[in-house]
């Protein structure tokens, strides 16, 4: 932007600030400063929807990331199917929302105080504070690991980013007649359909690329854990011979030197290790003391995602402890911070929030163009306390199909645009 | 760029005004939005635009979802978790949106 373009940008962008204030705003003031922790598919939501839906509210959005990576999808990278630039998106259209971008990591929470401290920018107070944390790794369940990874010879590709980058490569040096070994944790984990859909589209790229190498997926649940029906059908249909499944494989550490995993009674050899290690709420919600259950996932109440721990934080997306039959999911995190937003705008104009009703819908490719979806609706249910699928409602892909592959990008766009755009 | 700043401007005014006379039907028709795009404006062409459909029109198709009359690949599904005063309190909440 040139300096006349960029006067010209300031000054328009001071009226539409101007116009915004006197168009709808009963009053200049603001009724409270709200700070989000994490720019995901929960908190960006959460910071665009408050700024919609009460532009009084000052929301500063605190992201250590310097653009939006999509997990949804990633996979496809995975398989060579599509870029990353193509999962990719800047934070700079939330500006337009005035909502205030910060990059920086949030070090600790004093929920006293009402103060987060970051990194780089001191402490910030705040009135409500959101916190969308995702998931982190509990390394300590896999002996080896951590060094494993940090030598390059393990990757979980589990958060979209450099590990994705560092697994397509893997994928793509790996000789053909080689053997790629992914490793599920017991549920519940980040986006339940996942692994499978990983199985699904390596073996894609396997069987048009490498087609005598093999996807060994090891298992640590009884079954699939999501669409199983629909994935096993994909699998004998499309992937005979270079998928193989074992149930009951509870990983329990990994030797990076030959390339090892060490389940309970024997151990496995793989040219490349993608070890999904097990998860629990990301690490500044356990430095917030917000972890309730098993000590992993953090309990909220569902009518406003508030702590069940502590009081003025909210807590969105894979790291609440979900709802009976409610996945770790990006549909869900996004409806997580509208509820969130909902509930914050109301307690700060001095109002009282109203349950929510919301829909989950995730789709998985099982090849480059076709997918299968599930689907369900969650309304709050005040004899039992929380959110719970409404009877009849929801479901799964009568098969897989081109059009719920297009469908898949639909969403994934949508989404992501409704998040950031 | 000015356009969609004066977008933005016009839709954070809208919003609210329209929501704080009716948030329940806001919140019901927010989650639409994962599909459909923010504010029932869709954000790719194979989706629908809720934004401004005629309510009865909007309210029939929701009902023959939910009833099976219309065939689809994942609304029928979902239709079925939403009562008639739901689907009622849906299609007015979009009709009353811009294009």
């Amino acid at each position: 932007m040139n300096a006349f373009k960029r006067r010209a940008f300031l000054k328009f962008s001071a009226s539409a600030a101007a116009l915004s204030a006197g168009g709808c705003a009963s009053t200049l003031r603001s009724r409270g400063r709200v700070v989000v922790l994490g720019g995901g598919f929960g908190g960006a939501t959460a910071a665009k929807y408050l700024r919609l839906w009460d532009p009084s509210i000052e929301v500063v959005l605190v992201e250590r990331e310097p653009e939006f990576v999509s997990c949804p999808i990633s996979n496809l990278v995975l398989a060579g199917f599509t870029g990353m630039q193509d999962i990719s998106r800047g934070y700079g259209a939330l500006r337009r929302y005035g909502v205030q971008v910060v990059q920086d990591e949030a070090l600790a929470v004093d929920a006293a105080k009402r103060t987060v401290r970051l990194a780089r920018g001191g402490e910030i107070s705040y009135d409500r504070l959101v916190l969308s944390p995702g998931v982190d790794f509990i390394f300590s369940e896999l002996q080896g690991y951590e060094g494993a990874m940090q030598a390059g010879r393990v990757l979980h590709a589990w958060k979209a980013g450099g590990q994705t980058v560092a697994l397509r490569r893997s994928l793509e040096q790996m000789p053909d007649g080689g053997v790629v070994a992914i490793s599920i944790p017991l549920a519940p984990f980040r986006c339940p359909p996942g692994p499978y859909e990983r199985a699904s589209v390596i073996a894609a790229y396997f069987k048009q690329a490498k087609p005598r190498a093999k996807v060994l997926v090891l298992d640590a649940n009884p079954d699939l854990v999501s669409k199983a029906s629909l994935f096993k059908t994909a699998w004998k249909d499309l992937y005979a011979g270079i998928i193989e499944y074992r149930p009951n494989s509870r990983a329990i550490g990994v030797d990076g030197a030959t390339r090892t995993v060490k389940l309970e009674l024997d151990d496995v050899k793989a040219d490349v290790l993608n070890v999904l290690p097990p998860q629990r709420a990301g690490d500044i919600a356990v430095k917030a003391g917000l972890l309730t259950s098993n000590n992993r996932w953090c309990d909220v109440d569902w009518r406003t995602m508030e702590s069940k721990a502590v009081k003025g934080i909210h807590v969105l997306g894979d790291a609440t402890l979900s709802a009976p039959a409610m996945p770790k999911s990006a549909s869900m995190a996004n409806n997580h911070a509208k509820i969130a937003a909902a509930a914050i705008v109301d307690l700060l104009n001095g109002r009282e929030p109203t349950p929510f009703k919301i829909l989950n819908t995730c789709y998985s490719f099982v090849s480059r163009d076709e997918a299968i979806r599930v689907s369900s609706v969650h309304e709050w249910e005040p004899g039992q306390g929380t959110l719970i699928a409404v009877k009849g409602s929801g479901g799964v892909s009568a098969a897989r199909s081109a059009a719920e592959g297009t469908y898949a990008w639909n969403w994934a766009k949508t989404i992501w645009a409704d998040a950031l755009s | 760029m000015m356009l969609r700043l004066l977008f933005a401007a016009v839709l954070a005014c809208a919003m609210p005004l329209a929501g704080a006379q009716d948030s329940s039907s806001r919140n019901l028709a927010a989650t639409c939005a994962i599909c459909h795009g923010t504010g029932g404006q869709a954000a790719t062409k194979d989706l629908a635009t809720l934004a401004g459909m005629p309510r009865d029109h909007l309210a029939s198709q929701l009902r023959d979802f939910r009833d099976g009359k219309r065939p689809a690949t994942v609304m029928h599904q979902i239709a079925k978790g939403y009562t008639d005063a739901q689907i009622e309190q849906l299609a007015a909440w979009f009709a009353a949106l811009k294009r």
